[in-house]
C-alpha cells in the first residue's frame, strides 16, 4: 500500500560528507556494477558508444561553485541519490503500490513487476533521484542495497550499500539515523548535518554534512617566504629612484 | 515538464469529453432519439478516446488495471475509478435515454456532477505535485474545470453558455499565466535550499554529473525560449478562446460552429502544451536551470 508508515523501527539511510567528497564517481560506478547484477532489472545503458548515450543510474555527482561574499569561490563535489524521505511523496502518488517504504527499516522501494512507468513518482520526487529505466520502462532508484546490507553471504564488512563500500575518500556513511546513539547520529549532531530542500516537506534520511571552514592562512610557511626586501638597493635602487623622478 | 503528445491529446481530449457529458447529463440540448446518440457517441469518443491516449505514456500499459488499487493516497488511481464510474453512470443514462426514450433526470445530474469532479480529480494529478510550483495552486483544477465546461458547451450548441464560460476561461488562463510566472520564485527553493549550501554563497553548477541528457533532463528539465512562450500563449488565446467568441457571435451556421470547435480545440492543445513545457521542475535547481 502506497500509505506511508506512521513510523518505521529504524531509519537506515547515508550521511554524506560534502567536506570530504572528492568528487571521483567511484561511487556511481560502484552503484551501476552492483545494481546491473543483483536486485531488481539491470540499469540499461541506450546507444552507449554512439552519439546520444542514455543510461539510468541511482547515484549522480554534481559538482557545484559556492562564491562567498569574499574570498575565492569553492568547489563542492555534491553526490545525490534517493533520501528516503520519511514523507515521501514518491510513494503516495504511485497508483500501483509499486512504490512503498518498508516499515522495518525506511527504505523506499519499488516493485518493479507492480510497476506500470507512469512516471509520476519522478515527477513527485524534488531531487531528481528517480529515474526510468530506458530499456525496461520501471522506474529505478537508490533500494539502500538492500541486497547487501542484510545478506549473510557477505563477508561482514561488505554489508553496507556499495556506494559506501567503495568511497576511497570516506565521504559516505550508513546507519541508523532512527538511533540518536548511532555513530551517524552522532556524525550528523557533531558536524550539523542537513536537509536538502526542507521547505518541501520530505523529511529526508540521508543528511548531509557542510564544508568545513577554510582556513583564513592559505599555508603556514607562508610567512617564512615573504620577501626579505622591501625596497630595492644598488644599481635597481637607483634606477627606481631615477624612473621615480621623471 | 517535457510536454508528452499522450498526455496533452488524453488532458484535451477528455476534458472536452466530460465537458460535454456534463452538459447532456443536465438536458442542455434537450436530445433524444438519433440525436442523443449521436451527441453522445462524440461525448464518449472523446472522454474514453482520450483516457486511452493516457495509457499510451505508460511504460508497461499491460499492467494498467494495477493503477485502480491505490486510490486512498493516488490522484491518479483515484482517476482512474472515476472515468470509470461516470462512464458508466453516464453510459446507464445516455442507453435509458436513447433506446427507451426513458429522462432519468436525477441520473443525469449526477453524471453531470461526476464529470465535473473526474475533471477535477485529474487535475488534482497535477496541483498536487509540490515539485512543480506552477501547478501546485487551486489555479490549476479552476483551469482545467474552465476548459472543460467551455469545450463541453461549444460541443453541446449551448451559444450563451458558451460565450461566457469561453471568455471566463480565456481572462482566468491569461491571469493564471501571468501569476504562475512569479510562482517558482515564490516558492522558494533554490540552488541554495537545494544543496543546503547557501550559507557559504551563492550556488552555481560548475560541472553537471552527466555529459549528456538523461531521463531526469528530458522529462523535468524541459526548457522552451521565453519568446516563443509569449507567442504561443497569444496564439493559444486566440484559438481557444477569441476566435470562437467571435464566431459563435455570428449567426448560427454548422460549418462556422464545426469551424469554432477546431479552433478551440487546436488552441486548447496549444495551451495544454505551454502547461507543461512552461512548468518548471525543482530538480532543475540541480543542473544550472534556475527559474527566471
Amino acid at each position: 500500500m502506497t500509505d506511508l508508515p506512521a513510523s518505521t523501527q529504524k531509519k537506515l539511510g547515508l550521511v554524506i560528507d560534502l567536506d570530504t567528497c572528492v568528487g571521483c564517481h567511484a561511487c556511481v560506478t560502484s552503484c551501476k556494477g552492483w545494481n546491473t547484477e543483483n536486485y531488481g532489472a539491470p540499469l540499461s545503458d541506450k546507444n552507449a558508444y554512439g552519439a546520444d548515450p542514455v543510461g539510468s543510474f541511482l547515484n549522480r555527482i554534481h559538482s557545484f561553485e559556492v562564491q562567498p561574499k569574499t574570498g575565492p569561490a569553492q568547489t563542492i563535489h555534491f553526490p545525490k541519490s534517493c533520501l528516503h524521505c520519511e514523507d515521501a511523496p514518491c510513494v503516495t502518488v504511485c497508483p500501483t503500490g509499486a512504490s512503498y517504504k518498508r516499515v522495518e527499516d525506511g527504505i523506499v522501494l519499488v516493485n518493479e513487476t507492480d510497476c506500470i512507468g507512469c512516471g509520476l513518482c519522478a515527477w513527485a520526487c524534488p531531487y531528481g533521484a528517480r529515474e526510468m529505466d530506458p530499456v525496461e520502462k520501471v522506474m529505478k532508484k537508490c533500494t539502500l542495497c538492500v541486497d547487501r546490507i542484510y545478506n549473510e553471504n557477505l563477508p561482514e564488512e561488505d554489508r553496507q550499500p556499495a556506494c559506501v563500500r567503495t568511497c576511497p575518500a570516506g565521504a559516505r556513511h550508513f546507519g541508523d539515523l532512527g538511533d540518536p546513539n548511532s555513530d551517524v547520529s552522532m556524525l550528523v549532531a557533531e558536524r550539523g548535518g542537513f536537509d536538502l530542500m526542507p521547505e518541501q516537506g520530505t523529511k529526508p534520511v540521508n543528511k548531509y554534512l557542510p564544508p568545513r571552514p577554510k582556513d583564513q592562512d592559505i599555508d603556514v610557511l607562508a610567512p617564512f617566504l615573504e620577501p626579505v626586501a622591501d625596497s630595492p638597493k644598488g644599481f635597481l635602487g637607483w634606477l627606481d629612484k631615477t624612473l621615480e623622478k621623471l | 515538464m517535457h510536454p508528452a503528445a499522450s498526455i496533452i491529446a488524453f488532458t484535451t481530449l477528455s476534458g472536452m469529453g466530460f465537458g460535454l457529458l456534463a452538459f447532456l447529463g443536465v438536458g442542455l440540448p434537450r436530445v433524444e432519439g438519433f440525436n442523443a446518440f449521436i451527441f453522445f457517441a462524440v461525448a464518449f469518443a472523446l472522454a474514453a478516446g482520450g483516457l486511452v491516449f493516457s495509457t499510451f505514456h505508460l511504460g508497461h500499459p499491460e499492467r494498467a488495471l494495477k493503477a485502480f488499487t491505490q486510490w486512498r493516497t493516488s490522484w491518479l488511481s483515484r482517476e482512474g475509478w472515476a472515468s470509470v464510474i461516470t462512464l458508466g453512470v453516464m453510459g446507464l443514462f445516455a442507453a435509458a435515454l436513447i433506446f427507451f426514450g426513458l429522462r432519468i433526470a436525477p441520473l443525469g445530474w449526477l453524471g453531470a456532477l461526476a464529470c465535473i469532479a473526474t475533471v477535477y480529480i485529474t487535475s488534482m494529478i497535477y496541483a498536487s505535485i509540490k515539485t512543480v510550483p506552477r501547478w501546485a495552486h487551486w489555479s490549476t483544477n479552476a483551469m482545467f474545470i474552465g476548459y472543460s465546461l467551455s469545450g463541453g458547451a461549444l460541443l453541446s450548441g449551448e451559444v450563451n453558455a458558451a460565450i461566457i464560460l469561453l471568455a471566463a476561461t480565456g481572462i482566468g488562463q491569461f491571469l493564471v499565466w501571468q501569476a504562475g510566472d512569479a510562482r517558482f520564485a515564490a516558492s522558494g527553493s533554490t540552488a541554495e535550499t537545494a544543496t543546503g549550501l547557501g550559507h557559504i554563497g551563492k550556488v552555481r553548477l560548475f560541472e553537471a554529473p552527466h555529459s549528456e541528457g538523461n531521463y531526469l533532463t528530458k522529462e523535468m528539465v524541459f526548457v522552451i525560449a521565453r519568446k516563443h512562450a509569449i507567442k504561443l500563449r497569444i496564439i493559444a488565446l486566440v484559438l481557444a478562446f477569441a476566435a470562437p467568441i467571435v464566431m459563435l457571435l455570428l449567426p448560427f451556421n454548422h460549418i462556422v460552429a464545426a469551424i469554432a470547435v477546431l479552433s478551440h480545440l487546436c488552441g486548447v492543445l496549444v495551451s495544454r502544451w505551454l502547461f507543461f513545457a512552461e512548468a518548471e521542475h525543482t530538480v532543475s535547481l540541480y543542473y544550472g536551470r534556475q527559474a527566471a
